[in-house]
């Protein structure tokens, strides 16, 4: 019986172990380990960590082992645990220029200084299902990465230096490496819109501690996208292409690969390394603008990400575009303009949450409607 | 060829629905003609659209080209050549003179097509009007009473407002007189191209599910206004491999900022070299 007088207790530890044998699935079947989760799922897990404002892989894979799969629910334990844990510091901004590149690409040119790395990506493979995997290879094969094997060779190699001057493969520590941003060099010319701090270079509010007032500054509201749920983001940013608030994007300089945090302790006063993360950044160039005062120049949506996630990266740097209309005095036509409709509710947490608490009782307050519906047909069938 | 599929990945009925609507398409230039577009083994924007049109009117003995960007090497171009050369076993080539079936994303090739080719088209957005109205049920209206005002208003607020046209790629055209259309976003430089061409042009936009066509020697006029004809501006530069003058030029950056142009159909570029040789 759901309305259950008495003994809900007892109901609910029943539901619990349903739940775990749930997890758990046919126990001929060998259990998953984390680290196969960690090592394999890896696109689900940096998802999570994403999301979840975490980077921890191996917890990641955990909440995930306990979700059943179930991303947004592993999101929620993550961001459970994070809640837990006490801030010791706060790390330098991350140099993106220094990152260790596994993929990196430019739409608009076709090459240029850091040349095109197409790196691990699944973007130029053909979606047929490979039975192959449904057994598992023979032999664990870990192939070597092949000298710029990955690097995409637009046969410029005798008039350009750059073209296959990235030795970025990743992974092995190829020293100090820079890979200048693709739009360095159209801001030189002054064709786009300087990437300056904000007035005074205030330091960016907490969107985990402090609680939002709307309008949110550029840095809170990057900080809401970070980690807002990748398919809110990605529809809203697709909106923009077909049409709602549109902003005529180029993907400028989209990059995945691992950056050093620093940091500066009071008793040395200098940065030093303590770790890498890995990030996906994407620097969308956008429709221009101008002024009487100001020729016209591009404009810029900015996309970062935990992990390597591509499609979330770029589908934020589509709405951070969208969401600077005020700046740029632009129409307000669509909702993915504005902050209050596109922030707060891309929150998978927050929107799982309350969309799924109808399921609890709420027979209070149907009473009550209830009684008020009938007085209500009453009076009208007299 | 790839076992366990059908000459080019679709089945034959679905080739046939989609030939019925391209004949459609000849047949009322430029209109787009709904059609039941299938998920494709390549991510939409990717050409989805145009690989399922070239899939339904390629045959055995079709030399299929590929190109993005003007370049037979590009990944996407690659990719698609080789999904097509898996799926159908059918010949193919760089050159475009030696084509029967050219499918392209962002360019008209530069040599003079001819005759019995195709020229395929990738197009993300096939709707000209969207980025002023993107409701698809008042766009349908406005191509159904060839009510162009929104396009020409804003051509005009373009020109009050820059002193030139602010579309530099897609740049709308008038078809046969009566439908206006989106040439995909090849640059404008090529839009002259299309008018008149001897080359059947078939448009093919998979996520949007439409497909449209502009028959061999049909007018293609790019929207402008008498006192304010539509016009390419010279890129003035020249080829740095070639010395090509006349064709679109690809910036290249080098380091320090410098700067380097080269013909953006490679196929092009090589025959000059190869005349000049």
């Amino acid at each position: 019986m759901y309305i259950a007088v008495k003994g809900g207790e007892a109901a609910i530890e029943a539901s619990r172990q349903l739940l775990a044998s749930a997890r758990r699935g046919d126990p001929a079947v060998r259990e998953l380990e984390v680290a196969q989760i960690r090592e394999q799922l890896g696109l689900l897990v940096d998802r999570v960590m994403a999301e979840a404002s975490l980077y921890d892989p191996e917890l990641a894979a955990l909440a995930l082992k306990q979700a059943r799969g179930d991303a947004v629910e592993a999101i929620f334990l993550l961001r459970a645990y994070r809640t837990t844990l006490p801030r010791v510091a706060a790390t330098e901004p991350i140099d993106t220029q220094r990152m260790r590149a596994r993929r990196r690409v430019s739409a608009i040119f076709k090459d240029l200084p850091g040349g095109q790395l197409l790196g691990p990506t699944y973007d130029y493979t053909q979606r047929l299902i490979d039975f192959s995997l449904l057994e598992p290879a023979p032999t664990p094969v870990r192939p070597e990465p092949v000298e710029g094997c990955a690097q995409h060779d637009v046969g410029f190699d005798r008039l350009s230096p750059n073209g296959s001057g990235a030795k970025a493969t990743g992974g092995d520590g190829a020293g100090e490496m820079r890979i200048p941003n693709a739009l360095d060099t159209l801001a030189d010319e002054g064709l786009i819109e300087a990437a300056l701090p904000s007035e005074g270079d205030p330091p960016p509010p907490d969107i985990t501690r402090d609680p939002p007032v709307y309008p949110l500054p550029r840095s809170a509201r990057l900080q809401m996208l970070a980690r807002a749920d990748e398919g809110w983001v990605l529809g809203l940013g697709y909106a923009t292409q077909r049409g709602y608030a549109h902003t005529h994007p180029f993907g400028g300089d989209i990059r995945f690969g691992a950056v050093a945090l620093e940091i500066v302790p009071d008793e040395l006063g200098f940065a030093i390394e303590i770790g890498e993360i890995d990030v996906t950044e994407c620097q969308m160039i956008n429709q221009f603008a101008g002024s009487a005062s100001v020729p016209p120049q591009f404009t810029r949506g900015y996309g970062l990400v935990y992990g390597h996630g591509e499609r979330k990266a770029m589908a934020m740097s589509l709405v951070d575009r969208a969401l600077r209309a005020d700046e740029f005095e632009e129409d307000m036509t669509a909702p993915v303009q504005q902050q209050e409709f596109v922030l707060p509710q891309g929150d998978n947490i927050e929107a799982s949450g309350f969309v799924q608490h109808l399921k609890l009782p709420h027979y209070v307050t149907f009473e009550s409607e209830l009684q008020l519906i009938r007085k209500l047909r009453e009076e009208a069938l007299k | 060829m790839i076992d366990g599929y059908n000459f080019a990945y679709l089945d034959e009925r679905t080739k046939r629905m989609i030939r019925r609507a391209i004949l459609k398409a000849v047949a009322i230039p430029g209109h787009q003609v709904p059609f039941g577009s299938r998920e494709m083994p390549l991510a939409y924007g990717w050409g989805t659209g145009g690989i399922q049109v070239t899939a339904a009117v390629l045959g055995q003995h079709d030399v299929l080209k590929v190109i993005d960007q003007g370049s037979d090497d590009t990944t996407n171009a690659v990719n698609i050549r080789q999904f097509f050369a898996r799926t159908t076993g059918v010949t193919t080539t760089e050159r475009t003179r030696h084509a029967t079936l050219i499918q392209t994303r962002h360019r008209i090739p530069e040599a003079p097509l001819r005759e019995g080719q195709v020229l395929v088209y990738q197009v993300p957005q096939p709707e000209p009007l969207y980025k002023l109205e993107p409701r698809r049920t008042e766009t349908l209206k406005l191509h159904g009473c060839e009510e162009y005002g929104l396009i020409n208003v804003k051509l005009y607020e373009d020109l009050a407002h820059w002193g030139r046209v602010e579309t530099t790629y897609d740049y709308p055209v008038l078809v046969n007189g009566r439908y206006v259309m989106s040439p995909s976003p090849i640059p404008s430089f090529d839009n002259p191209k299309m008018h008149q061409s001897p080359a059947l042009q078939l448009f093919g936009a998979g996520r949007e599910k439409r497909i449209y066509a502009v028959p061999p020697y049909t007018d293609v006029k790019s929207l402008d206004f008498e006192d304010h004809p539509f016009h390419v501006e010279p890129q003035g530069h020249a080829c740095a491999l070639c010395g090509c003058t006349t064709s679109f030029l690809d910036e290249v950056v080098q380091g320090e900022g410098e700067r380097l142009w080269t013909c953006s159909d490679t196929d092009w570029c090589r025959e000059q070299q190869e005349g000049a040789a």
